[in-house]
């Protein structure tokens, strides 16, 4: 029967042999019967009888087992007959009995669920969460949590509530979890009893059990979602636990430790950097291990680790998976957003290695580089220029398409590369790579017209006369066209304004709250998802950005119309008086960067003043007091600091750039190096703010120092 | 939360009815649930599919233990912990019950696995997996396959005298079903404590300890049918985290420390004293972690030395010295040296004919594996591989080394247990037995 055969046909003898005293036997069979009563209705009727009489055995543990095995017989009908052996079950003296019989009741109702749900079967559970066996009352949530379903489940009130909090220490692990989770539904009067409540439940914080300290910790987040500095505290001391799970025996548990450790640095990526050598892969675990803990290394990373975990991340490169390996290159490119020196160096090395797949992922991750970090391009077209392996795959041909296109001027060997991809054109399958090397080669046209033109046409005409994929035709007759209006206007369009994406690395991962993520915190959601953040995204590829430009042009944000439509001062009066600074509408980081890119510089100069150290929340603080607005700011710890801040003043907006550490201004030695950019243009509005800025810095420099 | 269960074989190939173990608690699942698990699990290409998979509604959770998968499936969002923390408890248990884990012994031991889920969940909710309870409700006895052992023989005395070995337990003897003391022959009343330590390591290219972490536990295993208290004593220098330094000599230190909820802990502090009154089966009594920071120098030492020989060849030479104290012997180790990834062929110079290598052409590695190490001692190989289109850039593929090895009787942290005592004392039937063993959870080291 457990190996799949069809025994149904032997139910008669079984129901006979069911009348046994040997209670190994009688398992077996009901075994048997759960299994094909649902095959046979009518003579698993025959079998009630011997069940009915069991239940009134002296044995508790017979007529437990009798009536589990009566309420898991799943065919119709069933309930006229199980409906009094439950209720005198749930009266029992035996809690064995009880336990059964309570599940009953949920059993019950599931084969019947459009009848009306009995009161009186309610009140009794209700009345049996104060049982004194444990089990009993943890059945009981669980049974009313279904039976009431519709009605949104079991009532946590404050009585019950408190009741289950007292009674926790008494459950095992399994029903400790379970009641926490129950415990979600809950929300306390007072900060008082809430408090109570926390301090109650602060030894399961520590837990060994991973289940109750994952439900524990999921609760106080739930609960103090009004107190970040509790969720904070709440979550450092459960790091402890959850890095023992990291490091458990079970790699099953690992792995869910480590999605769960992931959830945790949405908010607080600080907490875990110290422990970074505890995501070391080793070389025994799975690859999904693995790649989670390459996921975790990238976050954890920061000014002292950085080159150990570089270290680490490149001895992957070269495992014997090439998922894995190319996973690990991916992630020294993340770095690379940051380190990118160090990064660099590791990557360009990687080429030497000529192996097809390694060099394909370091390619891809090249592409994604140079988009968000302007100032690698250099270093990285001399290394793509020094690598004589081509990737064979369509993502690695895309990528590298893409860096000839976009940086071809610096690459001198772009228009023989690019000859090579024309010439196999005929048994390229892959559209999505012809349409990239459409576009770079049009790009490349544009740099160095004399070495392209050729092969450009022969492109053109192949694309437009012989392909069969329409995309790439009507792309190929896109940029005909585009040509024909000439190479000024062509230049315009292809090569517009993109936005600016070192803008995103600078203001970093923005800590998330911890309600974000709370809610999925210890659930089965949070094991599949890949923890995709915005940076895990691959940059877009250039017809991507192009469009980007355009929808940008097209579709003004909400902020910046605000902007045109505010009603314009008259100028004679602000000017009069003092251009005082007025906070308007927050300005998103969409509107704020495309009004950086349209404008031009209208004032720079070096503030007499050091960065305050203050962290960022006071700065913003401070500067919100003089109604000056904060976009974004740079990692305290990065070593060009930059802030980017907003006012408005007698109807113009003012953005200004606050710098630290700019390397084309060596004489600054420290000093913040402001550039400012108006619209509508006011030189006095400028004076002003400056003095503004000035007096900020300088007061909060001198309450530290 | 609620699920079904289902064991599956793990040997290669899977089939859909390949089922040991099917159990449907809540009449909800589909009829060929099973074979969606199997279709999902051979249509990934990867080692091993992930923990968590889902099918429209249905979510299926496992584990691999004893190279079974343990398959539970739930329609809830229910916690991760808890199911995997419950298949893993159900694992142990089956093992605890039938003597070991591996498909013959589910096999043959159904009906008992069929009680034991019966017991342990009802409804899809888990109700106990405690033991104690546990045996009053299991009735039926484990069958038992006894494989030939030398180990068997050599425990017997020369015309029944007690020898030197009798001392020691076989190693199999931990390896038994819990309840087997209701028959005759092989009641004997034993407790085993054993002391389990996983280390991880880095070392680097130029010899310094990057990383090493000691993951520990306590567990004991108890045959006593009945429980009586239970004291263990830990050494008296032992201190958890960095300020709480006892005593002079030698400590034992841990960063992080938990107990299992039964432990009683009223004279830890003082005496570094654990009570507990065991209950059948394994369990972990202790847990613990060391970071960072060894007491003593890493087990092992690699000098290697990777150059190009003339042609295609590549010389690999590995100097391995053991840093144990010389009367501790490291067990089937094993030291993995990746190789460039197009080569071909291999020959060897190894210093003692017991040791072995070859190339594993599928993971592009060499394996070199001794059965004994002795403490203090020096081994070293000489490698010769074959790789066609040998370049410089090839060495860069030649490593890091990973090495996993057991060292019996040593613990990395110096726990030890000072003495066990059982309260009262129980007639002279019961043994006690105390083990130590490190295995290599991770030992990597850079060329």
């Amino acid at each position: 029967m457990t190996q799949g055969l069809d025994v149904s046909s032997l139910f008669m003898e079984m129901v006979k042999a069911s009348a046994t005293v040997d209670i190994v036997q009688k398992k077996l069979v009901y075994l048997y019967m759960v299994t094909y009563a649902g095959h046979k209705p009518d003579l698993a009727l025959l079998a009630i009888n011997t069940l009915r009489k069991d239940c009134a055995d002296p044995n508790p543990m017979v007529r437990g087992l009798a009536l589990r095995n009566m309420c898991n017989l799943r065919m119709p009908g069933i309930t006229e007959y199980i409906q009094q052996p439950i209720l005198s079950g749930l009266r029992d003296k035996a809690s064995y009995v009880r336990r059964v019989a309570v599940l009953g009741c949920a059993k019950m109702h599931s084969l019947q669920p459009n009848t009306e749900i009995d009161p009186s079967v309610v009140n009794e559970l209700y009345a049996l969460l104060r049982d004194p066996d444990p089990v009993v009352m943890v059945n009981c949530l669980r049974a009313l949590e279904e039976i009431l379903r519709d009605e949104g489940g079991v009532v946590i009130n404050k009585p019950i509530a408190h009741h289950l909090l007292n009674r926790l220490k008494d459950l095992d692990s399994w029903a400790q979890s379970e009641v926490l989770r129950l415990l979600l539904r809950y929300c306390p009067r007072s900060d008082d009893e809430l408090f109570d409540i926390l301090s109650l439940l602060d030894g399961f914080l520590s837990s060994a059990h991973a289940p109750v300290m994952a439900a524990t910790l999921r609760l106080f987040l739930h609960l103090a979602a009004a107190h970040p500095a509790v969720q904070a505290d709440a979550l450092s001391r459960a790091r402890g636990p959850l890095l023992a799970v990291c490091g458990s025996a079970s790699r099953e548990l690992r792995f869910a430790g480590l999605s769960h450790v992931q959830q945790v640095l949405r908010s607080q990526p600080a907490q875990y950097c110290s422990h970074y050598k505890r995501f070391f892969c080793s070389y025994s675990e799975p690859g999904y291990i693995r790649l989670r803990k390459m996921e975790i290394l990238v976050e954890l990373v920061n000014d002292e680790n950085v080159v150990l975990i570089l270290e680490e991340l490149k001895s992957y490169c070269t495992d014997v998976s090439t998922d894995l390996a190319q996973a690990a290159i991916a992630a020294i490119g993340r770095i690379g957003r940051t380190y990118t020196e160090k990064c660099l160096d590791i990557l360009t090395g990687l080429l030497a290695l000529k192996q097809e797949h390694i060099t394909s992922a370091v390619v891809q991750t090249f592409r994604d580089l140079v988009w968000f970090c302007p100032q690698s391009t250099g270093p990285v077209c001399k290394a793509v220029e020094g690598c004589d392996e081509t990737p064979q795959d369509d993502e690695g041909k895309q990528a590298l398409l893409w860096l000839l296109g976009a940086h071809g001027e610096l690459i001198s060997s772009a228009p023989y590369l690019l000859e090579g991809f024309i010439d196999g054109l005929k048994v390229e399958i892959s559209s999505a790579v012809k349409m990239e090397l459409l576009t770079s080669t049009l790009k490349l046209f544009l740099s160095r017209p004399a070495e392209t033109q050729d092969m450009l046409g022969r492109l053109l005409h192949y694309c437009i006369e012989d392909e069969a994929d329409m995309n790439v035709r009507d792309r190929a007759g896109l940029y005909y066209r585009l040509l024909q209006s000439g190479p000024d206007r062509t230049r315009q369009i292809l090569l517009g304004p993109n936005s600016d994406p070192s803008m995103t690395v600078l203001t970093g991962r923005p800590e998330e709250p911890v309600s974000v993520w709370a809610s999925s915190f210890n659930t089965l959601g949070s094991l599949c998802g890949t923890g995709a953040g915005p940076e895990n995204l691959p940059a877009e590829d250039s017809a991507h950005q192009v469009h980007a430009a355009e929808e940008a042009e097209l579709g003004f944000g909400p902020a910046e119309q605000n902007l045109n439509t505010e009603p314009e001062e008259p100028l004679s009066d602000a000017a009069a008086a003092e251009l005082d600074l007025t906070a308007g509408p927050p300005i998103s980081h969409e509107a704020f960067e495309r009004l950086w890119l349209d404008l031009q510089v209208v004032h720079q100069q070096v503030l007499e003043v050091r960065r305050p150290p203050e962290p960022p929340e006071t700065l913003q603080a401070a500067f919100l007091l003089v109604k000056i607005q904060t976009l974004a700011f740079s990692r305290a710890d990065a070593a060009l600091w930059k802030a980017y801040v907003y006012s408005r003043a007698g109807g113009t907006l003012l953005l200004a750039e606050l710098l630290q550490g700019a390397p084309e201004e060596p004489e600054s030695e420290g000093m913040l190096l402001v550039s400012i950019k108006q619209q509508p243009e006011n030189q006095s509005a400028v004076r002003n703010f400056i003095s503004v800025l000035k007096r900020v810095l300088q007061t909060l420099s001198s309450n530290t120092s | 939360m609620w699920f079904q269960i289902k064991i599956k074989s793990s040997l290669c190939p899977v089939y859909p009815g390949d089922h040991l173990i099917y159990k449907d608690y809540r009449g909800e699942a589909d009829k060929d649930a099973v074979s969606i698990f199997y279709e999902m699990v051979t249509a990934l290409s990867g080692d091993q599919p992930p923990v968590v998979m889902s099918h429209k509604d249905l979510n299926f959770i496992h584990v691999r233990q004893g190279g079974l998968y343990w398959v539970a499936s739930t329609k809830t969002d229910a916690s991760p912990f808890t199911i995997i923390e419950f298949l893993n408890r159900l694992a142990a248990l089956t093992k605890d019950y039938c003597g070991s884990l591996c498909e013959k012994s589910v096999r043959m031991n159904f009906a008992l696995i069929y009680e034991l889920l019966d017991e342990m969940v009802d409804y899809g909710y888990i109700q106990t997996t405690s033991t104690d309870i546990l045996k009053n409700f299991i009735q039926t006895e484990a069958v038992t396959s006894k494989p030939f052992s030398l180990f068997d023989l050599s425990n017997v005395g020369l015309f029944g005298a007690e020898t030197q070995q009798s001392k020691v337990a076989p190693s199999a003897a931990a390896t038994r079903p819990i309840m087997s003391h209701r028959s005759e022959q092989g009641g004997k009343n034993e407790i085993f404590v054993d002391v389990v330590e996983r280390i991880s390591v880095v070392i680097g290219s130029n010899g310094v300890l990057m990383k090493a972490d000691v993951e520990g536990e306590i567990r004991v295993k108890c045959y006593l049918p009945t429980c009586s208290e239970m004291r263990i004593g830990l050494n008296e220098e032992f201190s958890i985290g960095k300020s709480q330094l006892r005593g002079y000599g030698m400590a034992v230190r841990v960063d992080e420390c938990s107990f299992h909820q039964a432990v009683k802990l009223d004279e830890f502090d003082t005496y570094r004293i654990l009570k507990v009154c065991p209950s059948q089966g394994e369990q972990t009594l202790m847990q613990y972690q060391l970071s960072d920071e060894l007491p003593c120098a890493p087990p092992f030492r690699l000098f290697p030395t990777v150059e190009k020989d003339y042609g295609n060849r590549l010389l690999i030479f590995l100097k391995l010295r053991c840093d144990l104290p010389p009367k501790s012997t490291a067990l089937n180790v094993s030291v993995t040296v990746p190789v460039p990834k197009s080569s071909l062929s291999l020959s060897q110079e190894l210093s003692s004919p017991d040791q072995t290598a070859d190339l594993q052409l599928k993971n592009k590695a060499i394996l070199w594996s001794i059965p004994r190490f002795p403490g203090g001692a020096q081994l070293s190989a000489l490698f010769k591989v074959e790789v066609p289109g040998l370049s410089s850039a090839s060495l860069l593929e030649v490593g890091p080394v990973s090495m996993s090895f057991e060292l019996p009787k040593h613990t990395c942290t110096g726990l030890q247990i000072r003495f066990l005592r059982l309260s009262p004392t129980h007639p002279g039937l019961s043994q006690r037995w105390v083990r130590y063993v490190t295995h290599s959870d991770s030992y990597t080291i850079r060329i």
